[in-house]
């Protein structure tokens, strides 16, 4: 095999990697079979999140941070240990945002420090490469005394997140204003044409429904700033930037694959440097550096001589006017040190303020299933999966309401969509476990054990139209889906501002009963502010946030 | 300058400056944005009535389809109501996301029958569509009904915004509301309501099953609900009517969730007059008609009898 075929198979590898990415966030969505004579627990039919369990930074931020390896977290070591011996070839042959990154440096440019020797010049090892390291270690430090912040900047779960949250809803409202746009009885032809193409393209491409989702500006400004800067340093995100770039960089101390160059063949025409992806010194007179390399093998198709050629051991003794490669990472022991002490420092810094427990927001309702809150940012990594998958739209991403350590974590504004009583979606995808995963009797509960609550209604009298208007309704009475209804009424006489006397029923809520699914507050017709809402007290998942004395833990002896 | 030049340069600028102009004057004030069209249509279900035949008939067998078969051959059978070629849209209670037993949706088992005795009338095409309360997908699926209804060769429809026309319902609480498009451009519509409990309503059944052909914010209607339930069943008056009282819903309707709740009665009406369907159904659940606002206001607007067997009811035991 030529090297311009391997090239070319490492073109296809991306690809196909890419568009595997984009489907199975594509599926992460209400697409199941299910049978209602023999009714069983809905269950995704494919493993969603795969791509999220197969990535190394996630796994050992997530070990160090709540000191287990979740579930399929263990897969990552399919490309950790590879990368031992070979070297950073997930940069280079699988990352989807890599991927996407080295398309977009691609596209040819006509500014001048983009071509011939200014590119030469830019594609040469640069100092600033060195951030991601300090990037990756601010992080581990903080997963040490469980500040979980790699989501923000992991590129698996910043390419999920925006896809799943910016990306697709974008589109998806792009696809809307078209086919309204052209509406069919203003241009018959035109607007049956729309009308045919966007049924077309639904199916596969845009869920059922229309997504909104919250705080997608800081979102999509990351990804798009990601996605430009690719115009001014080619892949300056995977040279600069990225953390789990600088994890496999580190792992690959003692890879024992790599470049080797012969200086005899060499004529110094820096075509090698022209198409290097990592910015790695791959022209004789530097020393290769292994941590940055890609493994793209762009500068060994792209040397006219054959003086570079990858290999297993090569050559570790260099000359003065060649000097070998080298594995070693560029940093010293004093600022990696420096580092992890600033990763600790983000405990004190996002704790010592009341956001954390002190003075939590109340209306931060977390997902059904979800761990206690120290625990459930020990896990969650922002990769929007839950978000994606949610049927209701429910789930959103925070901006503040957790904190600045809660940033992008999932919350429930129920006045965009409730929590489905019999869905456990949400927990089937996190790959974390920061929502554990619900069968359906945890999730509605049963003789034997509570159903999972997420909060509690209240309800709000001065805009409630039985309570304060002399106006029927019941609409949450009738919504709310507890068996025995935790939405209950009481028939009263009241008085319209005329004298005239009305029989109305006036909602009332059983806080024993009530899960928090935010029904009752969706369906309320006092739609800007619900006059029935939902905040997180009586959360199955914590121990202090409990309005009744019953719910107080019980010795784990008595179950 | 030349003088060519200087025509030329002169025209273009003059050429924009009246292009800008004009524009601005042809778009000035102009009217746009605001309402989508409406639709002014009162669409027409009915069939001649015949009054040999009863106004409802109730049949009561323990196999649902059975007694589907029994109270529709009672009432004139399935060719009195849908000729060869018409497009049929078939409504269930689909509101919940419940599974079967629980009787918060219609049984999966008679819309299955229904679409299929349509089809065989030699309906063109026979549409299942109900605008759910909770997540359409989960409520089609795990009611059965997507099942059912496919497998009989109905074509299941899940409502998205876009299917939504502007309808002019001429009622007097409901003047113009977005109705689901497959309930007002069709040949025929067969409500398929279940007997349940409701806190505002006493009960609902057929009329009130009707709140599932509106988008909207119909949690306003709960203000006015008994004459918004009329309105409705004077805009949309179904061709045929069929009850499922084989599970019926006595308490925490309209949802339920406990088989506690659920009480068997192993019965199926057909009805081409709703009111009294109504007045039939309400006795399931221990109501009076008279007692129960709607259909006493129905009744008094015309659109029924209350006394259903003055209306012609014959029973099938």
């Amino acid at each position: 095999m030529t090297i311009k075929t391997t090239r070319n198979l490492r073109r296809l590898s991306q690809l196909v990697f890419f568009v595997l990415f984009f489907w199975l966030i594509l599926k992460t969505t209400f697409e199941v079979s299910f049978n209602p004579a023999d009714p069983t627990d809905i269950i995704l039919p494919y493993p969603v999140s795969i791509a999220l369990e197969l990535d190394p930074l996630v796994a050992l931020a997530t070990l160090m941070a709540n000191g287990t390896i979740f579930k399929g977290l263990l897969w990552s070591l399919v490309v950790l240990i590879p990368t031992i011996f070979m070297g950073r070839f997930f940069c280079g042959w699988v990352c989807p945002l890599g991927t996407l990154n080295h398309w977009i440096s691609e596209i040819p440019s006509e500014r001048r420090r983009r071509r011939g020797a200014g590119k030469i010049e830019s594609n040469r090892y640069k100092k600033y490469q060195r951030i991601k390291y300090y990037v990756l270690f601010v992080f581990l430090g903080g997963s040490l005394v469980g500040v979980l912040q790699i989501g923000l900047l992991d590129p698996l779960s910043l390419l999920a997140r925006s896809i799943g949250t910016v990306v697709l809803p974008v589109l998806h409202t792009t696809a809307l204003a078209l086919v309204d746009w052209v509406r069919p009885y203003e241009h018959p032809p035109v607007g049956r044409a729309a009308q045919f193409a966007y049924d077309l393209i639904a199916p596969w491409l845009l869920p059922f429904r229309q997504a909104h989702f919250h705080a997608i500006l800081t979102i999509g400004t990351l990804f798009l700033a990601v996605l430009v800067l690719n115009r001014v340093f080619t892949r300056f995100w995977c040279r600069a930037i990225c953390p789990l770039g600088a994890l496999l960089g580190v792992f690959s101390r003692f890879a024992i694959f790599g470049l080797e160059k012969t200086e005899s063949a060499c004529d110094h025409c820096n075509l090698c440097l022209v198409s290097c992806q990592g910015a790695d010194n791959p022209d004789v007179g530097k020393p290769w550096r292994q941590t940055e390399c890609h493994l793209c093998l762009n500068c060994q198709s792209a040397c006219p001589s054959s003086a570079l050629r990858f290999k297993f051991f090569p050559n570790r003794q260099g000359s003065v006017s060649n000097p070998a490669g080298t594995p070693k990472v560029d940093v010293s022991r004093r600022k990696v040190t420096a580092s992890i002490a600033a990763g600790l420092v983000m405990l004190p810094m996002f704790r010592s303020g009341d956001a954390f427990e002190v003075n939590a927001n109340e209306r931060l309702v977390r997902p059904p299933g979800s761990m206690p809150e120290a625990d459930f940012l020990a896990r969650c990594i922002r990769c929007g999966q839950c978000m994606r998958v949610c049927p209701n739209n429910a789930l959103h991403p925070t901006l503040l309401e957790s904190g600045l350590e809660g940033v992008w974590s999932p919350i429930l504004i129920a006045r965009i969509g409730y929590c489905e009583p019999t869905c456990t979606l949400c927990g089937q995808v996190c790959p974390t476990g920061a929502i554990q995963e619900l069968s359906l009797k945890e999730k509605v509960g049963s003789d034997d054990i509570p159903p999972n609550r997420i909060g509690t209604a209240f309800i709000d009298h001065g805009r409630c139209l039985p309570w304060s208007m002399a106006i029927p309704c019941i609409v949450c009475e009738e919504w709310c889906p507890t068996p025995v209804k935790a939405v209950y009424l009481k028939d009263v006489t009241v008085y319209r501002r005329d004298g005239k006397a009305v029989a109305v029923k006036q909602p009332y809520v059983d806080p024993a009963l009530c899960t928090g699914c935010g029904a009752c507050e969706y369906a309320c017709p006092v739609a800007d502010r619900p006059a029935i809402y939902i905040t997180s007290i009586g959360e199955s998942r914590s121990e202090k946030n409990q309005i009744l004395l019953e719910r107080r833990r019980k010795p784990r002896s008595e179950g | 300058m030349h003088r060519r030049d200087f025509l030329i340069r002169t025209g273009q600028a003059v050429a924009l400056a009246a292009v800008t102009g004009g524009a601005g004057i042809l778009f000035h004030n102009r009217e746009v944005g605001g309402y989508s069209p409406i639709l002014a249509v009162k669409p027409q279900f009915q069939i001649e009535p015949d009054s040999s035949l009863p106004a409802v008939t109730m049949a009561k067998n323990l196999d649902p389809i059975t007694a589907l078969h029994q109270s529709l051959d009672a009432i004139g059978g399935i060719r009195r109501f849908i000729n060869a070629g018409e497009r049929v849209t078939v409504k269930p209670n689909i509101g919940w996301d419940r599974l079967p037993e629980q009787a918060a949706n219609t049984n999966p088992l008679l819309v299955g029958e229904m679409v299929r005795l349509c089809l065989e009338a030699g309906a063109a095409e026979v549409v299942v569509t109900d605008m759910s309360c909770n997540e359409p997908r989960r409520c089609f699926l795990r009611s059965g009904i997507r099942e059912a209804a496919e497998k009989a060769g109905g074509k299941v429809i899940l409502p998205v915004e876009y299917d939504f026309v502007q309808v002019h319902l001429d009622g007097q609480m409901l003047t113009t509301w977005p109705v689901l498009k497959h309930f007002v451009q069709t040949d025929k519509l067969i409500n398929m309501p279940i007997v349940k409990q409701h806190s505002l309503s006493q009960c609902t059944i057929a009329m009130k099953n009707l709140y599932g052909i509106l988008g909207g914010p119909r949690h306003q209607l709960h203000q006015q609900i008994d004459q918004s339930i009329v309105d409705l069943a004077r805009f949309c008056t179904p061709t045929l009517t069929v009850v499922d009282a084989t599970r019926v819903l006595l308490r925490n309707g309209p949802t339920g969730g406990s088989l506690d709740d659920v009480a068997a009665e192993n019965s199926v009406m057909c009805a081409t007059d709703q009111v009294a369907a109504d007045a039939r159904g309400a006795e399931f659940l221990g109501l009076q008609a008279h007692r129960v606002g709607h259909i006493r206001l129905a009744e008094k607007s015309g659109l029924g009898t209350m006394d259903y067997r003055a209306a012609g009811y014959k029973e099938i035991v």
